[in-house]
């Protein structure tokens, strides 16, 4: 494992969102900081920095992670994804983006980010879940407005969306 | 009113920037030369400072000052004010104990600030706040309000003796004794009202800037009610006057109350900003939020109802005591007072109430307003009383609410309120079928084959929203006024700018208050923006809480519509040569009825500005405002039903089926409106089962993350089944009660009735965890195998 001076700054170079991106991090400040103090990429929240409340989550070479829970130095050389990264062009929301709309699936928005970032991950590898499932994923967030309902239904709706999706890019094919 | 009018199902205008990332919350803000504050909080729950050394701390890489709260207090800082002024029943003021920004002398809660650090980035602050060196001399404390109210009890705060702020009362109780001498039945409870942290996802966050050249301060904060923030750090904190501060809440991540207050922290920014001639910003952590937001709950109380021998109500006696914490926060006085014992003849004609509240201090973090403020423990206490009685008469228990229910309107309860207008009726027949009451004793004779208990409870809410009348309130000691404001820009080229002082927090207002506009005259949502939460732009108003916006907001925006269209009509009518009566708006155009003439509304609004033609003596311009001060409260009200299962091996309760119907009279968007109502009965449940904010025997508060603290989660709720009965509310131009806290207010009584139901003991208290509910099921097991 390589060991870090803790008294330096340290060059960390990543890719987020498919942009090539680098910033310094002195080897204890997490990854959440970083990516909004120093990157400026403020799309990821920080609602309690000890991995419970999921606002955080972002996906770190395809596989989840809380960001309040990873150092910046960690993803030296890594691939991020963030909620900023989620819409398929700065005028288009993805199908995820565009059920959590319809279906009112947030309302300050303040844990909606990792929350799309969770299922986003999910339905790519589960397309399709029950209701159960959805609920069981989404139990590793905490939303204090919606009573998740909504969430679930935009969940729900989104995956069968993108499944007739696939189903026509087969027969495309 | 059109596709995206009033009534609606819109989606909203706001998502788009959350749903990609781009919001702006307080903490995304970065300004040049910003520092960080990070605070140094006693860990005892009382104890005296007996010395503070900073001189380590400042000589720490980074630090750029250390403060203290001597230092705020030799500043002439002003201390934390309670805006609403609660008299006992003997007609003393409330007995209240200073509270500094940060404490100079002696430390009353756990996470009290008592220094700040303020330095280049977070980490080095903290870093420098834990060489701060604060000696405390350890005093006794007391946590609970039975510690408090004991015979020798700590004392807090030496202007209230005994821990008492208050011994209040409403009601007459010679009528209410009278009553119980003549009563067939008599039905008693005690209970507790858990105490709760709001836990609004955004922690409460803080970012001041000092123009020393203008002597002009500027706050983005956290806030529900910026102007409220401004007029108070103004008028009672001396850190500005009001034209030489502004307060901006841009996006807010959530409220439910605790971003009402002003806090101390936001006011040591301020006056940290100008001492250390930099930006200050402070963003709390979660740990934090457990300790100083503003907690809710936190009762006592004992109740009893007397019955006539025909089981209508004839009286009913409550005493409760409040547990305030360690100080009075800005409306923590009103809140199990005005806002608790003014609900407590909930939907039944109860001819007699007296109630007595007496408010305690204990050495814990400060209660104030959470979601519902009051009317959840009226509900609570009410409801679970009526099941009660219920149960001990052996009557049905939706029979008894509805051969109580009041049925005639206007009503005037023994306590206060006016009821304008309701069907409690209605709403507990619809709630009825949709849980499918007359298949439930089946349904539990087939859980009972399966080893499961099953049960059914009730509530049905009333609550008073729209707050509210100024004059009513003003009378009863709060120290403002609670209208609203409004003012609509119409541009040169007809779109629209609509200015109001209600603030959005996940409300969707951006979208609601548009729809208003957008229907009036007849064109697209996309054409009209709200503009809130900025001082500077928008003149004055009292802010988003007890589901306010829509009942006194909106109606602010209504009668400034009135006056836009009023002008405009007279504009048309001059353009197009005709009267002003025969002016009529549609589809964004302006119309002489009965012939094709018309105008659009983009050239109606350009003639106002260029004033080439208008009528002799008109201004030119098309703005107009509006203050809406409403004559009475509003009274959503509705009924709710839970079933639950209970297992018999580990005492967890799993929701079946939870159905709500409410009246909130008109509803301008169904889709926010039904959002509002699951959000609501999540908290609701939460309270019910599983959240409860715990401290231990040296007022440590244990609770104090979210591994700690029982959040509801997606697996612990299930999907509610929301309909709605409408009686329109009379008290305002839209016919609209409000609908933010219903389902906070309404839940939790209809969870715990089904659980105590379902386990044949009615003694339980919220939150029913398993544990609980196990060791309140065992007596009754057991007699039922005896």
């Amino acid at each position: 494992m390589t060991r870090l001076s803790s008294a330096q700054r340290h060059l960390v170079r990543f890719t987020l969102n498919g942009k090539p991106v680098q910033g310094e991090a002195e080897p204890r400040l997490l990854l959440t900081d970083f990516l909004r103090q120093t990157i400026g990429a403020t799309g990821t929240h920080v609602g309690c920095e000890h991995g419970v409340c999921g606002a955080c989550t972002i996906t770190v070479d395809g596989e989840l992670a809380r960001a309040c829970l990873t150092l910046a130095v960690q993803i030296d050389g890594c691939e991020l994804r963030t909620v900023e990264g989620l819409a398929p062009a700065p005028d288009r929301l993805g199908v995820l983006q565009a059920a959590f709309r319809r279906n009112h699936a947030l309302q300050c928005g303040f844990c909606t980010a990792g929350i799309l970032m969770s299922l986003d991950h999910y339905l790519r590898a589960h397309p399709k879940p029950s209701e159960a499932e959805i609920r069981d994923l989404l139990s590793g967030h905490l939303c204090r407005c919606t009573g998740y309902t909504p969430i679930v239904q935009a969940a729900l709706e989104a995956a069968a969306e993108l499944a007739e999706l696939s189903r026509s890019d087969h027969r495309d094919v | 009113m059109g596709v995206e009018g009033i009534g609606a199902s819109v989606v909203r205008k706001e998502d788009r920037r959350f749903i990609t990332g781009r919001g702006r919350y307080v903490d995304d803000i970065k300004v040049m030369g910003m520092t960080h504050a990070y605070f140094v909080r006693s860990p005892h729950a009382h104890a005296k400072i007996t010395s503070i050394d900073v001189e380590a701390a400042k000589a720490m890489p980074g630090v750029v000052d250390v403060l203290t709260g001597q230092q705020i207090v030799d500043d002439k800082v002003g201390n934390l004010i309670c805006g609403w002024a609660v008299h006992s029943k003997d007609g003393s003021a409330m007995k209240m104990g200073a509270w500094p920004a940060m404490a100079p002398e002696t430390v009353r809660f756990v996470g009290q600030a008592v220094a700040v650090v303020i330095a280049e980035t977070r980490n080095l602050a903290r870093d420098a706040a834990e060489a701060v060196e604060v000696h405390y001399e350890e005093l006794p404390s007391a946590h609970h309000i039975a510690m408090a109210i004991a015979p020798g009890a700590p004392q807090l705060h030496p202007e209230a003796p005994g821990n008492i702020v208050y011994d209040w009362s409403i009601g007459e109780e010679k009528a209410v004794d009278e009553a119980f001498a003549k009563a067939a039945n008599v039905v008693t409870f005690e209970l507790v009202n858990n105490r709760l942290v709001p836990n609004a996802m955004e922690p409460r966050a803080a970012l001041a800037e000092y123009n020393e050249a203008e002597e002009h301060f500027t706050l983005h904060t956290t806030s529900q009610n910026p102007h409220v923030a401004r007029l108070v750090l103004s008028a009672f904190y001396n850190i500005a006057p009001e034209h030489k501060l502004r307060v901006v809440a841009p996006d807010v991540g959530g409220g439910f109350g605790s971003k009402i207050f002003i806090y101390p922290e936001e006011m040591v920014a301020l006056w940290a900003s100008k001492k250390v001639r930099r930006p200050v910003k402070w963003t709390g952590d979660r740990n934090e939020a457990f300790l100083t937001d503003a907690h809710g709950r936190d009762h006592i109380s004992k109740a009893e109802m007397a019955f006539d021998a025909d089981n209508k109500i004839l009286g009913l006696r409550v005493k409760t005591h409040a547990n305030f914490g360690a100080y009075m926060s800005l409306f923590s006085s009103s809140v199990p007072t005005y806002l608790y014992a003014t609900l407590l003849s909930g939907q039944y004609n109860i001819p007699a109430i007296y109630a007595e509240v007496i408010g305690v201090y204990t050495n814990t973090t400060p209660v104030d307003a959470y979601r519902g403020a009051g009317r959840p423990e009226a509900c609570y206490l009410l409801e679970r009383l009526m099941e009660t009685a219920a149960r001990q008469l052996k009557v049905d228990p939706a029979e008894l609410r509805r051969k109580n229910f009041i049925t005639s309107f206007p009503h005037q309860t023994p306590v206060i309120m006016a009821y304008d207008i309701g069907d409690f009726g209605a709403s507990l027949d619809a709630a009825l079928k949709a849980i499918d009451y007359a298949g439930f004793p089946a349904r539990r004779e087939k859980a009972k084959s399966e080893g499961k208990l099953r049960g059914l409870g009730f509530s049905c809410y009333i609550e008073a929203c729209g707050i509210a009348p100024s004059k009513a309130v003003g009378s009863l000691g709060a120290g403002v006024g609670l209208w609203e404001s409004a003012e609509v820009r119409v541009n040169p080229v007809g779109t629209i700018e609509v200015l109001t002082g209600s603030h959005s927090h996940g409300q969707g207002h951006e979208t609601t208050f548009a729809q208003l506009v957008a229907g009036r005259l007849g064109i697209p949502i996309s054409q009209v923006s709200i503009v809130h939460g900025d001082t500077d732009k928008v003149q004055f108003g009292m802010g988003t809480y007890g589901s306010r916006s829509a009942a006194v907001g909106m109606s602010a925006i209504f009668k400034a519509m009135e006056k836009v269209e009023k002008k405009a009509k007279k504009i048309a009518a001059h353009q197009l040569e005709a009267s002003e009566d025969d002016i009529v708006i549609e589809n964004g155009e302006f119309k002489v009825t009965g012939t094709d003439k018309s105008i659009a509304l983009p050239m109606v609004a350009l003639a106002a500005y260029t004033a080439h033609n208008l009528p002799d003596g008109m201004e030119p311009g098309l703005k107009e405002g509006a203050f809406y001060d409403p004559t009475n409260f509003t009274f959503p009200a509705g009924s709710y039903i839970c079933e639950i299962e209970v297992d018999k091996g580990t005492g967890k309760s799993t929701i079946i089926k939870f159905v709500a119907v409410d009246d909130f009279g008109r509803l301008i968007n169904p889709m926010i409106v039904d959002g509002q109502v699951h959000g609501g009965l999540a908290q609701g449940i939460g309270q019910a089962i599983l959240e409860q904010a715990i401290y231990d025997d040296t007022g440590q508060l244990v609770t104090a993350s979210f591994m700690d603290y029982a959040m509801p989660r997606a697996d612990d709720v299930p999907s509610f089944e929301i309909s709605h009965t409408t009686t329109l509310c009379p008290g305002n131009p839209l016919g609209v009660k409000g609908c933010g806290e219903a389902g906070a207010i309404g839940a939790s009584a209809a969870v715990i009735n089904a659980i105590t139901d379902a386990i044949g003991n009615n003694k339980l208290d919220m939150p029913a965890t398993p544990d609980r509910v196990w060791h309140a099921m065992q007596a009754p097991l057991q007699q039922a195998a005896e």
